[in-house]
């Protein structure tokens, strides 16, 4: 290859003036608040994430510290009640949907299609700004008091009977459901009319794919969980009638639209994480992902069939019994394209050329804690063990595997691929794997006593529990210790690197999607010329040659002159 | 930036945003993007018309009595109005296709006529529904037409009386459940038609905007498409209404 040896590739001359890049191209807070920059918007949904993250964290410590002794009284029991809810709906609602999507789906989607940015800019800066409205009115509802209906809002509990502030959170949630339709809405239409010529539908990465199907769930879910969320405020504040049955109203209706958004939602978690974790596999096990087409539909098959099984979270509200049958069969189906891609991750790792750097580290983590995860969703797809499982920590521990090991290491997995290409520095690598360990031990030891406790018959969301369950509470509550310390540590060297890292060079890892042929930092405007795309998906031959031949890795499939990059004086 | 709009200097006249190669992909995201938006509308709508198809179901004779209560004929004015407005804009589309711009005025201001028409009948509608206590919560009052009717319909669920002494429930005054099964349809009633009002709402600051931008000739409104945008809209505006009117107000009408 003739391009290997292009100027500019790694390592970076130290005498080298800054380039111009989306970061340092203007640097007043307007030029921020008002930008219609993807890249900018993903930063600015990062700070408001990492924000929310943080306050979400802390509801759970509270949770683990009540849950250390059976009969706690460092909390009352309403406050406990509180804290699980908070926990619930900001993780949920404020973290774990945005998260990937907003954050790399926004910085990393236009680039990797080859787009100068989304198909809509502004909607894409509104999408910011209702999502931080939504959260603002999250806050003010904790400052008021908080919120005590759990995350799933039961109603007739919720709209007519708790007397905390569940007006002003709905109000929050839906606010920020409507960021989430936006961004799905964009995706879309960029995925669609933005790809760079010769971008077929079948060279498009995997994490593109992803997120095709999540922005296909956002669109179609999200909507319903606003108006129903809307109906239960409706209830609350006006005292119409939709599910309160004191009127008639049916209460297993509102589980119905409820689950019918926030079933696909776990889907709207993990999809991402699935898409980061196939562009880490390739890249840093040297290969084309195996069988390319199959995780790319299985995506698409999850997205559709996760709409088909939302009856599940309801076998024993008095579904009827041949319902409960149906969504049964269809919970084991869905466990189909997850299985599917799972297999086709650790065939891709096969004969591969293995580089255990953090990235690739918390992708294999989240291999092992999906796998387990998934399984453990199929007892409780399962009619008969449901009965004993449902409402136990069994539950807590199945759920927190898929969206912790699951949809947060896909999430810190992202964040350690793509920190080089967003802020153009290297992460000290060596404290980025010890940070990753420490994650899955901690989140091992937190939750798989869960697992125990919900088998033995633990209630979720109960402050009081029988003497007999203490041990392992206390062994998850040690695991919960060991998960924070896992998650300050990549904070601390991620803001220590921004200042101080070495610089990341354009293309750090030696992959081949087109966001890593241009500069770390991207330009605002991310391709000087539309790059146009000959090659296939996963292309990582050129790079084993490179690297066999010792050569310096630029971008291997790229043949111009770097025409993209700007000295300024 | 600047090296980007160099390379486009060729559509200064029209608006091409800098993430466009050209007019046409930025036409094509236009049309795909408001069609994919309104999918997520019928999601927001369809999850209403699930709860109302419901309801009704269970509550048939409560429901039959309630929708009684509607002005049908105000409804059916209603109708007329907006489907008579989808014929305007769709005349106001075709106009601006053509380029005759005083034309496209005339008929996006008749469209814009009809949306008002259809909002000031809605609000005579709601006042008398007001007026005759029918607007759910702690006011809402039901009279039964005729009482035989009101016994033939048993509830599926049989609360005779609401629970005392639970907080929150003071505005629930005991009474036999099929009276709450008016209040049921009167809800949905009112969250239905007042979504699709506010929808009617935006479509007139939506069709104002590009009234406004036609007038004053401003660039970008120089394709139809964003005109196009308007009217696809709008056209769903008005079938979210047939859908309504028929389930609202007819079915069942004696």
């Amino acid at each position: 290859m003739s391009s290997i040896s292009v100027p500019g590739a790694v390592p970076v001359p130290e005498s080298r003036k800054e380039r111009e890049n989306y970061l340092n191209i203007q640097h007043t807070v307007a030029s921020w608040l008002l930008t219609l920059d993807h890249k900018r918007i993903a930063i600015l949904y990062l700070l408001g994430i990492t924000f929310m993250f943080a306050i979400g964290g802390a509801a759970a410590a509270g949770i683990r510290i009540a849950l250390v002794r059976p009969h706690d009284t460092f909390f009352s029991n309403e406050v406990y009640n509180k804290l699980f809810s908070i926990h619930g709906i900001v993780m949920v609602f404020f973290f774990l949907v945005p998260s990937i999507p907003a954050v790399f789906g926004n910085f990393a989607l236009p680039l990797m299609i080859g787009a100068r940015d989304v198909a809509f800019p502004r909607l894409n800066l509104l999408s910011w700004y209702l999502y931080m409205t939504g959260s603002f009115l999250m806050l003010l509802a904790i400052i008021f008091g908080g919120v005590d209906t759990g995350w799933t809002f039961y109603t007739p509990y919720s709209s007519v009977y708790s007397d905390t502030n569940v007006s002003l959170v709905i109000f929050g949630v839906f606010i920020a459901g409507f960021s989430s339709i936006a961004t799905g809405v964009n995706f879309l239409v960029t995925i669609h009319k933005m790809r760079a010529p010769g971008m077929t539908w079948f060279r498009m990465p995997l994490f593109v794919w992803a997120m095709y199907a999540t922005s296909i769930i956002m669109i179609l879910g999200t909507p319903v969980v606003a108006i129903t969320l809307f109906l239960v405020a409706m209830e609350r504040i006006f005292g119409f009638c939709v599910f309160n049955p004191v009127c008639g109203g049916d209460p297993l209706l509102f589980e119905h639209l409820f689950w019918f958004y926030s079933h696909p939602a776990v889907y709207i978690m993990i999809l991402p994480s699935m898409g980061v974790v196939s562009e880490v596999i390739a890249c840093f096990s040297r290969k084309r992902i195996f069988g390319y087409e199959f995780v790319g539909f299985s995506s698409l098959a999850i997205a559709l069939l996760g709409f088909l099984v939302w009856g599940h979270h309801m076998f024993v509200t008095g579904e009827s019994m041949y319902s409960g049958m149906v969504f049964s069969l269809l919970s084991f189906l869905i466990a189909v394209p997850s299985a599917i891609k799972v297999f086709n991750w650790s065939a891709t790792l096969y004969k591969g050329n293995i580089w255990l750097s953090a990235p690739m580290i918390y992708a294999l983590g989240f291999i092992g804690l999906f796998t387990i995860g998934g399984l453990t969703g199929l007892y409780l797809a399962s009619l008969a063990v449901d009965v004993h499982l449902n409402m136990t920590y069994f539950v807590v521990a199945h759920f927190h595997y898929v969206m912790v090991g699951g949809a947060i290491f896909g999430f810190m997995a992202a964040l350690h691929f793509w920190w080089p290409k967003m802020t153009g520095r290297l992460y000290p690598e060596s404290w980025a794997k010890l940070a990753a360990l420490i994650m899955f031990i901690g989140f091992n030891l937190t939750f798989f006593p869960q697992f125990i406790l919900g088998y033995l018959g633990m209630p979720r969301r109960y402050h009081y529990y029988l003497p007999e369950y203490q041990a392992w509470n206390i062994l998850s509550s040690a695991g919960a210790s060991v998960l924070a310390v896992g998650y300050i540590i990549p904070f601390c060297y991620l803001l220590w690197s921004l200042f101080k890292g070495a610089p990341a060079g354009d293309n750090p890892w030696g992959a081949v999607g087109l966001e890593w042929t241009i500069s770390s930092p991207p330009p605002s405007h991310n391709y000087d010329e539309v790059p146009i795309v000959t090659w296939e998906a996963y292309d990582y031959e050129p790079v084993i040659q490179a690297e066999l031949a010792g050569a310096a890795v630029g971008h291997p499939l790229m043949t111009t002159e770097e025409p993209y990059i700007k000295e300024t004086e | 930036m600047s090296t980007v709009e160099l390379e486009h200097p060729t559509f200064a006249p029209q608006h091409v945003g800098h993430q466009f190669e050209e007019l046409d992909q930025q036409n094509d995201a236009y049309i795909v993007g408001i069609w994919i938006f309104l999918v997520t509308e019928i999601m927001f709508f369809g999850a209403l018309f699930l709860a109302l198809t419901i309801y009704r179901y269970n509550y048939a004779t409560a429901f039959e009595e309630a929708h009684n209560a509607l002005n049908w004929k105000l409804g059916m004015l209603n109708t007329f109005i907006l489907l008579t407005s989808s014929f305007f804009m769709a005349m106001a589309v075709r106009a601006k296709t053509l380029d005759h711009r005083s034309e496209t005025k005339m008929w996006l201001g008749l469209t814009l006529l009809c949306a008002f028409g259809f909002l000031t009948v809605k609000y005579f509608e709601y006042s008398a529904e007001i007026r005759e206590h029918h607007f759910p919560g702690p006011t809402f009052r039901w009279e039964a037409p005729s009482r035989a009717n009101v016994e033939a319909n048993t509830p599926l669920i049989q609360m005779s009386e609401a629970p005392k002494g639970i907080a929150g429930l003071g505005n629930y005054t005991p009474q036999p459940i099929e009276h709450h099964a008016h209040q049921l349809f009167f809800s949905l009633y009112f969250i239905m038609t007042g979504l699709h009002g506010l929808h009617v709402l935006v479509g007139i600051l939506v069709l104002g905007c590009l009234w406004v931008l036609i007038a004053v000739k401003h660039p970008a409104v120089e394709d139809y498409i964003p005109l196009e945008i308007g009217g696809i809209y709008w056209h769903f505006v008005d079938i979210v209404w047939i859908f309504l009117y028929p389930l609202v107000y007819l079915i069942g009408r004696q």
